[in-house]
């Protein structure tokens, strides 16, 4: 079983959060004010590999926590690591 | 020996290393991948092609789905795509020669609520005007059908009607997979598996080739037909997509008698169950909610899926899991498929397969086929990537993932 760590409850198990997403991140390459846009509404980083992302701890506290995840293997890492 | 293994196809593999040009290199050699270079070859007489895979054919998300063929999507676009593909499937062994066992049996898509029957209404509706053989049906004909059922769903999710898709079908993955192959081998297209591509070459802002160990190969037009990796692959382009990979898990039971004939599918539970020839009850759901490229399959999963299953159809209580995978889903932003041109001359594209790419597959090919052949498929024009800078996306409320 998956067990993610929360800042304020601690190791539970993952079917209590709610998945936040990346924080989107527009390339620079990109510099007209509608592509810009369009990149933010709709597309993904989607990395194979450590992403940065929001997670909700949504049967526990009920905040939002910021955490380190390597998406080939689901492990969650250190956030300072 | 049994049927089975009799008829297993011969596949005319070639000898040596890839050719250093070819007309068309398609990244990926699943069941897109496959379809598209025999579709070039058979209808277009393209076949200076080749098909190029990480690992063997159909190792992907070709090999690792629930086999569903069905056409009752919710926008008019979608039916009419799903449809061609569907009318396709049943023609495929006629054309190939090769036996894809498939079965027509059916889908039922159960409502529990009043709103969810006024969905399934809507559905069976929308299904009709673009073509779609799709009736809403109330509980005594779906117990008929399926005598399984339990209609009250445990007293907690009672069926009020169903949408009746009457040429939902399944058919063998592997097979369908290997009948392309065979026809594309037989066309004189080449297939090489264990071959990754490591990179794509450009010229300017124009995509000429790939990179692999076994050489750089130069081509007219690259294919991405890649399942799970295509953020990656499209990347080295320069092009952004709409992608998020997610993991979808499904599972087998121990074999049961064949008396279980249609596909059953429930709006409410999200939950999906079918029988395969061999006997075992197919059993799948969503995806997982967190974006995922690792291919396991979690006790979490099996039990949820388990306790809805269960909930609709006490008699699966008695069977035990035999067999999980996971595969891992290309889910797009809008949940429809993304094919055709990408704006990076030389590149096209075949993704987004979410959860609807195995009953994708004869269309998607034949029509990405018919854009490299002929510069024009109307079937797959509003599934273009430019669709969301077009503000055009295809949100379709009825396919799997969307809820």
């Amino acid at each position: 079983m998956l067990w993610v760590e929360c800042p304020n409850c601690g190791s539970r198990p993952f079917e209590e959060y709610r998945y936040g997403n990346v924080f989107p991140v527009t390339p620079d390459t990109i510099t007209d004010a509608d592509a810009r846009n369009v990149d933010y509404a709709w597309m993904q980083d989607n990395i194979a590999g450590v992403t940065l992302e929001r997670w909700f701890h949504e049967s526990g506290c009920r905040r939002w926590f910021t955490a380190k995840r390597d998406t080939t293997s689901d492990e969650f890492l250190p956030l300072d690591g | 020996m049994n049927e089975f293994v009799e008829t297993l196809l011969d596949l005319p593999w070639q000898v040596g290393d890839p050719k250093p040009a070819y007309d068309v290199v398609i990244i990926g050699a699943g069941g897109h991948g496959l379809s598209t270079a025999y579709y070039l070859a058979t209808r277009h007489g393209i076949t200076n092609v080749c098909v190029l895979d990480s690992n063997f054919i159909g190792s992907g998300n070709s090999g690792r789905n629930t086999t569903i063929i069905r056409s009752n999507y919710g926008i008019p676009e979608s039916v009419a795509f799903y449809q061609h593909s569907l009318e396709m499937y049943q023609q495929l062994e006629a054309e190939t020669g090769c036996w894809i066992m498939h079965s027509q049996k059916g889908q039922i898509w159960l409502a529990h609520s009043v709103s969810t029957a006024r969905t399934e209404q809507t559905r069976a509706l929308m299904n009709q005007a673009m073509g779609a053989k799709t009736d809403y049906i109330g509980p005594d004909e779906i117990k008929r059908l399926c005598p399984q059922i339990d209609l009250s769903g445990g007293g907690r999710y009672p069926v009020h009607g169903a949408s009746y898709h009457h040429e939902g079908a399944t058919a063998r993955h592997d097979r369908v997979v290997w009948a392309y192959a065979q026809g594309a081998l037989r066309a004189g297209v080449h297939v090489y598996q264990h071959t990754p591509v490591t990179g794509l070459l450009m010229d300017g802002d124009r995509v000429t080739g790939v990179q692999t160990p076994k050489g750089n190969i130069s081509a007219g037009t690259v294919i991405s037909a890649v399942g799970g990796n295509v953020t990656t692959v499209s990347n080295w382009a320069g092009v952004r997509l709409p992608i998020r990979t997610h993991a979808l898990q499904a599972f087998v039971t121990n074999a049961h008698a064949q008396e279980f004939d249609p596909i059953i599918s429930s709006n409410d539970l999200v939950f999906y169950v079918s029988q395969t020839p061999r006997g075992q009850m197919l059993i799948g759901a969503e995806y997982d909610r967190f974006a995922s490229y690792r291919q396991a399959t979690s006790f979490a999963y099996l039990q949820a899926c388990s306790k809805k299953s269960i909930t609709m159809f006490p008699f699966l209580a008695k069977l035990r899991i035999m067999r999980s995978w996971t595969g891992i889903c290309d889910v797009s932003t809008d949940f429809s498929p993304i094919m055709g041109e990408t704006g990076v001359p030389g590149f096209m594209i075949s993704t987004g397969w979410g959860t609807w790419g195995f009953k994708a597959i004869p269309a998607g090919g034949e029509q990405l086929a018919q854009l490299v052949a002929t510069g024009s498929a109307p079937l797959i024009e509003p599934f273009g990537l430019d669709r969301f800078a077009k503000e055009a996306a295809m949100a379709d409320p009825s396919s799997a993932g969307t809820r």
